[in-house]
Parts: structure tokens; C-alpha cells; sequence
């Protein structure tokens, strides 16, 4: 049986079914408030929702058992001498070594837990890289949204921020770097695109079996890396717009990503009122558009940055992504057919495979 | 010792109860009193600077009032949620 967990503007929805069809809510918590984000570490078992009260703050909730009660995290929040306070957690992702899972949040900042997420300390080198070098929010404010893992060495971890770039680190955190070779900040003036450092990245995936290579959604293109994010080739060509959020990958491919693209900046609506997925199996060369079984006329959806997951891999890669229309959308068969798995549910933030 | 009064969610996180005496010289200590009461308050009205939250309201006596302000023994402090409209 499939768990999808739905974030949404009105709590976490569970989802539970054999397959595309059939889905059924299992559970929904923290009603009243909206769920960023959550997910399942597969080491332990444990579920994380990001959930954040439009009265009472942001905090971390972890349970064994989603259909249950769950529990407050100590953190992550700033030290008190930080001068910030937390706005959202964006992200929580498991990291290599045992016990150790990392949260990013808004303003951009990591957090680490080496207790299987019950508590959270701040990266401080990090830190001070955002004080140092003064960095600038994206619309969505000043976001870290992605963590990248490298299967099997827990020094090393790429990080996507919005809108200040990649950040590199082999030392588990201790010193980080930037990687910007070749992104092109179009929503700058062009005197600026070499030296600014407002850089905004929507998304970011590693690919597994070459930990090397890493994909990018930026702000109006896509992007590829072969050498751990130092310098990234723009593979765009073949979308319907290089503008979007969502994307994930099929850790059985190296070649592989998925994008959901949005018409533009200006209208972050499925282009031409039409619902499709796009995917590359030969690192961005070209795009195939995945949409039998989605809406192919009138549908002018918005999906949001965490709102595509996936399970399985290779042809049995389990696609699921949510709209804020409310719609949660799924294939089992890595895009070929899609089914609406639940029509009605509250706008969707987030979208991931238990 | 100051009496704090409470309505959900913070009500329900302070073991369900509706009134609490916690001592402090100022909201921030009563707030920080409250939260080692009891633990699942903390984070709830005061952000990570120790500061009343934007969207929280205390009262002291009536009047609505920031975390400096200065609290007797006698007083009595609410601590509620914004009254806000949209969805």
C-alpha cells in the first residue's frame, strides 16, 4: 500500500491505496493550520510535518504513527542572540550518517538533528555566510529549499537557497562554498549577472547514482551539474518555459529529471491551460511531455515547489504532485498515465511518498 | 503571584487548564514561566528574539501590552490569538 503526504494550506492530509486510483484520506491533522511540508525518514520510520500557525509560529511535529498524536521538536529555532526568528521550515531531508537529518528554513538557514529529529542545532558557518554576504529574498522570502545528501559520504551536501545560490560543504558543514558557473540571473540587469549573488534557485536534486551531477529548477531556466554544482549548463530547450518550481528525479537514472513548467514569472499557471510533466532521460537534451490521463484544456493550475514526490524507480517510478486547486495528481507507471487521485482536498503545499 | 489565562490552543498545550499563577517581573518571564510549566507552550507566544508574536495578543489588566511590560502580583494577564479575517 502507497502513503502520500499532503501538505496543505488546511493541515496534513494522509492518503492511502493500492495504486493511481482508489486513494483514500487516512487521516488529516493539524487542522486550522498550514502544513509546509512533511515526510518520512525510511531509516527510522519516523514522520515530520512542517506546520506553521498564521498565530502561533512555525514549528517542526514528528510521530511513529501519523494517524496518531504527534510531537513538538525542540527547535529548529534561532538562538536568541541571532536577532531572527523563524518564519518556516521548508524541507526536512535525512542525512547519511546515523540519526542525522537536516531542516532548511526561511530566513535561509540550516538546521541539523542528530537524534533522529527530536532536537535541532543551527549550522553557524552557514550563518554567517547569509550575514556576511548580505543575502536577498526571493518572493517566497529568503528560503533554504533544498538538500542534497551524497549517498554514502556524510561530509558532503549541496544546498539550494532562494535567492542566494548553491552552497557546497565536504566537511559536514564545518566550511561551505558557492557554485554559480554559468547561471544566468535574468531578472537582473545584465551589468550584474557576473557578480551578483541573488541568485534564485527553485529547486535542486542530486542524482544518485552519479552524486556528481545535479539538476536545477532556477528562476527561468533549468539547469544541469557534473561536477558537484561548481558550474551548471542551462538545458531548458524543449520546455514549454524554463519558469517553475517542482521538480524531482529517478534515482535509478542519472540522465533523468522531471519538471512541472509554469508559463512565466508574470503567470505561474500551467502553460496554455495544460497539465503536464515534463521529463528528460538523457540529462536535458530533450523533454518529453508526460500528461495522459491530466487536464489538457482550461486547466490553468499552480503547483508548488514541494508539491511533486515520487517512489520506486526506473519504468515503476511513482509520480505524485498537488495543485493549489486542491488536486492531487499521480502515475505509477514514471509519467506514461496519470490518474487524479483526490479532487478536493485544500490547497496543496507539499506532496510526498511515506 | 500573577494569574495567566489561557484559551486554546494555548489552554490545551497548559494541560487544559484555563487559569495558571506563574511568577515574572515582566510578560517576557511570565511567558518563560509559563513555558517551563509546561513545555508544549514553548514557541507559541513569544518568537525566537523573545519577542510577543505579531499575531498574539497579551493583555494585563485589560490593557494590551509587549513583552517588556511590567507585571505585579496582583495582575491578571490574557494571552489570545489575534482576531484576523481572510480564510
Amino acid at each position: 500500500m502507497r502513503e502520500l503526504l499532503v501538505g496543505s494550506k488546511k493541515g496534513l492530509f494522509v492518503l492511502r491505496g493500492e495504486g493511481p486510483d482508489g486513494f483514500d484520506v487516512a487521516a488529516r491533522a493539524f487542522e486550522g493550520s498550514v502544513v509546509e511540508f512533511a515526510t518520512r525518514d525510511p531509516r527510522s520510520g519516523r514522520y515530520f510535518a512542517s506546520v506553521t500557525s498564521g498565530f502561533f509560529g512555525p514549528r517542526l511535529m514528528w510521530t511513529d504513527d501519523p494517524t496518531g498524536d504527534w510531537e513538538t521538536a525542540k527547535g529548529p529555532a534561532f538562538p536568541e542572540g541571532a536577532d531572527t526568528t523563524l518564519d518556516r521550515i521548508w524541507v526536512v531531508t535525512p542525512g547519511e550518517a546515523d540519526g542525522v537529518l537536516y531542516a532548511g528554513v526561511a530566513p535561509a538557514a540550516l538546521f541539523v538533528s542528530t537524534d533522529a529529529g527530536e532536537s535541532w542545532s543551527l549550522n553557524e558557518a552557514l550563518w554567517q555566510h547569509r550575514i556576511d554576504g548580505d543575502w536577498q529574498p526571493g518572493f517566497g522570502g529568503l528560503a533554504l529549499h533544498s538538500i542534497c545528501p551524497w549517498p554514502g559520504d556524510p561530509d558532503k551536501l549541496a544546498i539550494g537557497v532562494s535567492a542566494a545560490g548553491v552552497w557546497i560543504t565536504e566537511d559536514r558543514g564545518a566550511t561551505w562554498r558557492t557554485g554559480y558557473t554559468g547561471l544566468v540571473p535574468r531578472y537582473m540587469p545584465e551589468e550584474s549577472w557576473e557578480d551578483t549573488n541573488v541568485l534564485c534557485v527553485h529547486n535542486m536534486h542530486r542524482a544518485p547514482l552519479a552524486p556528481e551531477r545535479l539538476f536545477m529548477q532556477f528562476h527561468g531556466s533549468v539547469y544541469r551539474s557534473d561536477d558537484t554544482g561548481s558550474t551548471w549548463n542551462d538545458i531548458a530547450a524543449g520546455l514549454p518555459s524554463g519558469f517553475g518550481f517542482p521538480m524531482t528525479i529517478d534515482p535509478a537514472d542519472p540522465d533523468s529529471a522531471f519538471v512541472i513548467p509554469l508559463a512565466s514569472d508574470g503567470d505561474r499557471v500551467t502553460p496554455d491551460g495544460r497539465v503536464r510533466v515534463y521529463g528528460t532521460r538523457d540529462a536535458g537534451a530533450s523533454w518529453t511531455p508526460l500528461g495522459d490521463g491530466l487536464p489538457a484544456h482550461d486547466a490553468w493550475l499552480t503547483v508548488l515547489r514541494q508539491a511533486l514526490g515520487r517512489d520506486g524507480e526506473g519504468e515503476d517510478l511513482g509520480l505524485w504532485f498537488g495543485a493549489t486547486s486542491g488536486e492531487v495528481f499521480g502515475s505509477a507507471d514514471a509519467g506514461q498515465t496519470w490518474r487524479t487521485v483526490a479532487p478536493r482536498l485544500a490547497p496543496v503545499t507539499s506532496v510526498r511518498v511515506a | 503571584m500573577p494569574v495567566v489565562m489561557l484559551r486554546a490552543p494555548l489552554k490545551d498545550l497548559a494541560g487544559g487548564n484555563r487559569e495558571v499563577k506563574l511568577d515574572g517581573a515582566d510578560v517576557r518571564a511570565v511567558v518563560r514561566a509559563l513555558e517551563a510549566e509546561y513545555p508544549k507552550t514553548a514557541g507559541w507566544v513569544l518568537d525566537d528574539r523573545g519577542r510577543v508574536r505579531q499575531h498574539v495578543n497579551v493583555f494585563l489588566n485589560g490593557e494590551r501590552v509587549r513583552e517588556d511590560a511590567a507585571v505585579g502580583a496582583d495582575d491578571t494577564l490574557h494571552i489570545l490569538a489575534s482576531i484576523t479575517g481572510g480564510s
